[in-house]
């Protein structure tokens, strides 16, 4: 342990207390925001202190969207959203595992030219392919639709590398004990490596429901369709930029609502998370 | 129960042989232990009989019926790993009902045969604990109790011993050793050690580079090891080994440092004038008493006190080869003595000193 003085103490809190105020200022500033009339807000006189008209805000948010620029209901955005961030994080994990598998216990030819070839995709995120996968994704007919929005995003070399490498980590006696009890390499995957991977596989679950959540230039360029909107670009569509007022207390109001599903898997699944990162159960 | 058969049984990586042939019947019913050093091809030689690793030439049989391309879950073996190789997930119960499940026996029968073999291994408090929470030997009897209940033909150990410390392994050996003899199951054991193989083994299988270079009773092993090899890897601590030649009337052995080692009779008068090891371990060599000639004068420069034994290391005339010897554990000796030894004929071995085989007596 460094010496402790009492001037330093203070110095260090101090710069956590910045840091506190920079992280959390903007999100309570909008959680306030979201509680006041659109006129308090556009006239910059709503403070520091909760407004009163919470339930009207979010009621209008979640139903009707903003009034100034039509935009799509906050309810049907978070659907959207869910259902995208849902498929990528269980395709993206149900194909990496399964390639990992193959990689790892399966002797094929081009066994290591396939597994370079996914190492490689790592270098390849959405924004540099995304003229090619905009126009293929546009020949199969996919745009504005969920497979659209999530298929692009679910092919992902860090998975399949993290179950990889976690793979490796399985003695090797246990697949042979497994032959020996007459599993297959399916039974083994099922009985044995699927839920030897379950604190993995939440792990990545957090980390992808959260990256799907917060996509905002796929789905900017795929949906043309104001009903498909994401709520992430939801928002954006809200804020004008000419001609009308933007409807702040919805934009704000909006902006909680898409707070809130990435908060709600983050703490429900962070005993698991945590382990995943942590537990090596062998 | 079953007999399992190797015929000339050989295994290569690549171009690289590891296996060089090895033949063996071991019987219905027998504890056979594989022993040898790292890297000498047992766990090879037992993963094939498992069907772990593919054969690449000879035949190996289980019960009469050559298993070469039979999967290891239809070669009605079961194998118990150093590591356990338990599924960290599933219970105890799990663990060993898992296999008869995927065979499709009935709840009722996986559940009677599961309950039986939990009775034998002592774990029925222990079904629903999961692998993690059990101690080694704990853990060690769940992969045995996993083994018996497949009811298989033929059991394999591979190194089941090591990682439990060295009470724990002591105890284990015991247990091991009733089981078998109980079910009369054909077994067969991998060990690098050799005390676990003696006190096991209704007959071991010295192996060595790849070869089998002696097969037999462990006491047989003891007193006639076939070879150099073996005669030091057999026996601890290990035999002590004298460079020398027969004499010219074959009635003793001349060794290089100038000292002459009497033989019984005249066994080896054909073999005069030839260049041999001198085997004798150290439990053999006698202090001088009255009446027998000194073989060696041994200047005494480490003294190890084991209790029931001591173990002097020294080298003869203070110069010469290095020897040990095992006294009695009330012998007071001191480093810097010297001590006079005689080498019983009856307790010799030797060795030709070219090829290191055994010369018949």
């Amino acid at each position: 342990m460094v010496e402790r003085r009492p001037f330093s103490n203070l110095l260090a809190h101090l710069i956590l207390w910045a840091g506190i105020i920079v992280v959390v200022f903007p999100v309570y500033y909008t959680l306030i925001a979201s509680t006041h009339n659109p006129r308090d807000i556009f006239n910059g006189e709503i403070g520091f202190l909760p407004g009163g008209v919470p339930t009207e805000n979010y009621k209008a948010a979640l139903f009707a969207g903003a009034k100034q620029v039509k935009t799509t209901p906050a309810t049907v955005m978070m659907l959207n959203s869910l259902a995208m961030a849902l498929m990528i994080a269980v395709g993206k994990i149900a194909i990496s595992i399964i390639s990992a598998y193959a990689v790892v216990y399966f002797n094929f030819f081009g066994r290591m030219f396939a597994f370079w070839t996914i190492f490689v995709t790592l270098m390849l995120p959405v924004e540099v392919r995304i003229y090619p996968t905009y126009k293929v994704v546009a020949d199969l007919g996919l745009l504005n639709s969920y497979w659209g929005l999530s298929v692009p995003l679910i092919a992902s070399a860090t998975a399949t590398l993290l179950f990889r490498q976690f793979f490796m980590t399985i003695p090797d006696e246990l697949v042979e004990a497994s032959k020996i009890d007459g599993a297959g390499p399916m039974r083994f995957f099922w009985d044995t490596v699927v839920p030897l991977s379950r604190t993995n596989m939440a792990a990545l679950f957090v980390i992808l429901f959260i990256y799907g959540w917060n996509q905002y230039l796929w789905p900017l360029l795929i949906t043309t369709d104001a009903t498909m909107d994401t709520i992430i670009v939801g928002i954006r569509r809200q804020i004008v930029t000419s001609d009308a007022n933007t409807d702040w207390h919805i934009v704000m109001a909006t902006a909680v609502l898409a707070m809130l599903p990435p908060v709600a898997v983050v703490v429900f699944m962070q005993r698991l998370f945590v382990k995943g990162l942590v537990e090596t159960e062998k | 129960m079953a007999e399992v058969g190797l015929k000339n049984v050989k295994k290569s990586y690549g171009g690289m042989q590891v296996i060089h042939g090895i033949d063996c019947a071991i019987k219905d019913g027998e504890f056979m232990v594989l022993v040898g050093p790292s890297g000498c091809g047992k766990s090879t030689l037992l993963r094939m009989i498992a069907g772990l690793e593919e054969i690449s030439a000879g035949e190996i049989s289980i019960d009469g019926r050559v298993v070469n391309d039979v999967e290891p879950k239809d070669r009605d073996i079961a194998m118990v790993f150093q590591n356990y190789a338990l599924y960290p997930h599933m219970s105890v119960y799990d663990n060993m009902a898992y296999g008869l499940r995927i065979r499709g026996l009935s709840k009722a029968e996986i559940d009677e045969r599961v309950n039986k073999a939990a009775g034998i291994l002592q774990l029925q408090e222990l079904l629903q604990r999961k692998p993690r929470q059990l101690s080694g030997g704990q853990r060690q009897r769940v992969a045995m109790g996993r083994a018996i209940v497949r009811d298989p033909k033929v059991f394999l150990f591979d190194e089941p011993l090591s990682n439990l410390d060295a009470k724990l392994r002591v105890q284990m050996r015991v247990e091991i050793k009733q089981l078998q003899n109980r079910l009369g199951t054909t077994a067969v054991y991998v060990t690098h050690d050799q005390v676990e193989a003696m006190t096991l083994a209704d007959r071991l299988v010295v192996m060595n580079a790849g070869v089998a270079e002696q097969i037999g009773a462990p006491l047989e092993v003891y007193a006639k090891p076939a070879s150099l090899f073996v005669a030091g890897f057999i026996g601890s601590p290990a035999m002590n080994f004298l460079a020398g030649k027969i004499s010219g009337d074959g009635r003793a052995v001349e060794l290089a440092g100038g000292a002459r080692v009497a033989l019984a009779d005249g066994r080896f008068a054909s073999s005069a004038g030839r260049k041999v090891t001198l085997g004798v371990r150290p439990e053999h060599l006698v202090q001088d008493g009255a009446g027998t000639a000194a073989h060696f004068q041994l200047a005494i420069e480490l003294v190890e006190t084991l209790g029931a034994d001591t173990l002097l290391h020294g080298r003869i005339d203070g110069k010469g080869d290095g020897l040990i010897v095992r006294v009695d554990g009330a012998t007071m000796v001191k480093s810097g003595q010297t001590l006079a030894l005689h080498a019983p004929p009856g307790a010799l071995h030797l060795f030709d000193g070219e090829t290191g085989k055994r010369l018949s007596d």
